[in-house]
């Protein structure tokens, strides 16, 4: 299969991609293997590739304050970073993308502009309240993930702006985090993930963050849980979960109806928390 | 620049060569069409089957979901570049000495990914074999003397 014809643009600055980008047909590549892929099978047909991948955008940065991990720094990268294993939920889940020649290409600010809906990285950012740092011609802003993702394949990122950088929180005492999926084994992707945060005080009191992906239009923030988990100081039931999530409209398709994955929903969420408990009994940031 | 085609350099199996490329040219269509390396097979064209695994300096990446105007300066390595004056590589003479294919047709993909493994991980276990080749596919369901190719490499590797 090959994709239409389009124009391809090698971005040597910011300043050339924002340019290229006039273009209303346009498209920005990263490491491409999602948007290739569309290409290949003519979903998408854009006039124009900016390719970005030259820009310094790259690797896994401590600064006052937060971790920075510029948006073109590949899975395997982060797989790989020492850094990057303080924030055990994108670790974990940048491990469990694709295969091994997947990761080596595919970037983290691809796969969130991309915004698949079953993509196994989102939740991390949504769970540890990452900052997308947004640029374009007009300046810069920073999103909380947890606003970014808007349905499928859809989010707040303007057609002139590209992400350059993901920024998380650094991690603090008593924190740790983890994610969990449960994939279809034909394609890998998670037909449910949930990415928790705890943060243990001294008292045993526990305060979590949790991403869900795979199970909506978009991965969400699951507040109810959170406080649920909150009350409990502990690991809820499946079933007690999966009644805080009741007002949530999971999809179905033939994978797994939407009461399914539901049910799987709240499987990986108490999976997740309970190991990132053990993360902070273990003293693993 | 801004163009249906371009210019491309890469070096491919030790030898750096220009190419003139339609931007839409896929790095497997180029190895095959160009090069006539037929080595990398277009098994899915869907980046599922890892049939058209080669290196891109050094480590392991689908064919056909890689760009060739994209890839200027590159060195990629097919399965054709593993054999050396005429003698295969220690790792593909395990594949034969073990069993590790059948058809044939998902070895050179395996054997690549195997040597991106095997290039930092000298004595992978059999979960980090089977991890590193998830992304292969044997359509004769071969897998079992396929990891024990790559284990006998490994061994082999450190042995001598």
């Amino acid at each position: 299969m090959i994709p239409a014809r389009f124009a391809y643009v090698r971005a040597r600055t910011a300043e050339e991609a924002f340019a290229g980008l006039a273009d209303p047909e346009a498209r920005v590549i990263a490491g491409g293997h999602s948007l290739l892929p569309m290409m290949k099978l003519r979903l998408a047909f854009p006039s124009r590739l900016i390719d970005i991948a030259g820009l310094d955008w790259r690797g896994v940065r401590e600064e006052p304050g937060h971790i920075s991990v510029g948006a073109l720094t590949s899975y395997d990268d982060l797989v790989r970073s020492r850094m990057a294993k303080q924030l055990g939920c994108l670790s974990d889940g940048a491990a469990r993308v694709g295969d091994v020649q997947i990761r080596n290409v595919g970037t983290i600010g691809g796969g969130l502009a991309h915004a698949d809906p079953a993509s196994d990285i989102t939740a991390a950012t949504i769970a540890l309240e990452a900052e997308l740092g947004l640029v374009s011609a007009r300046g810069s802003r920073r999103l909380d993930a947890a606003d970014f993702f808007t349905g499928p394949f859809t989010t707040r990122l303007e057609h002139d702006e590209v992400l350059s950088e993901v920024r998380f929180p650094k991690p603090e005492p008593g924190e740790a985090s983890a994610y969990e999926s449960v994939e279809d084994p034909a394609s890998g992707y998670p037909i449910a993930g949930a990415a928790v945060r705890v943060r243990v005080a001294d008292r045993g009191a526990i305060q979590c963050t949790i991403g869900i992906t795979g199970a909506t239009g978009h991965p969400f923030r699951a507040l109810q849980v959170e406080q649920l988990v909150g009350q409990q100081s502990g690991v809820p039931s499946i079933a007690e979960v999966r009644e805080a999530l009741a007002d949530v409209q999971t999809v179905g398709d033939v994978i797994a109806d939407a009461e399914y994955r539901k049910h799987l929903a709240a499987v990986v969420v108490c999976r997740a928390t309970a190991k990132a408990l053990t993360r902070v009994g273990q003293g693993v940031e | 620049m801004s163009d249906e085609a371009g210019q491309v350099l890469l070096t491919i199996n030790g030898e750096q060569r220009s190419f003139t490329v339609e931007s839409r040219t896929l790095l497997v269509q180029l190895l095959r069409n160009d090069c006539g390396l037929t080595g990398a097979k277009i098994g899915c064209d869907t980046g599922q089957c890892g049939a058209c695994t080669v290196l891109v300096d050094g480590r392991a990446m689908k064919s056909c979901m890689l760009l060739a105007i994209r890839l200027g300066g590159a060195s990629i390595t097919s399965i054709e570049g593993l054999a050396s004056a005429g003698e295969v590589s220690s790792l593909q003479r395990s594949f034969i000495e073990h069993h590790g294919l059948q058809c044939g047709f998902c070895t050179p993909g395996m054997i690549l990914a195997a040597a991106d493994l095997l290039s930092q991980d000298s004595r992978p276990d059999e979960d980090a074999i089977r991890h590193a080749l998830a992304g292969n596919l044997c359509r004769c369901t071969g897998y079992q003397s396929i990891v024990e190719s790559v284990q006998a490499a490994a061994s082999e590797t450190v042995l001598s």
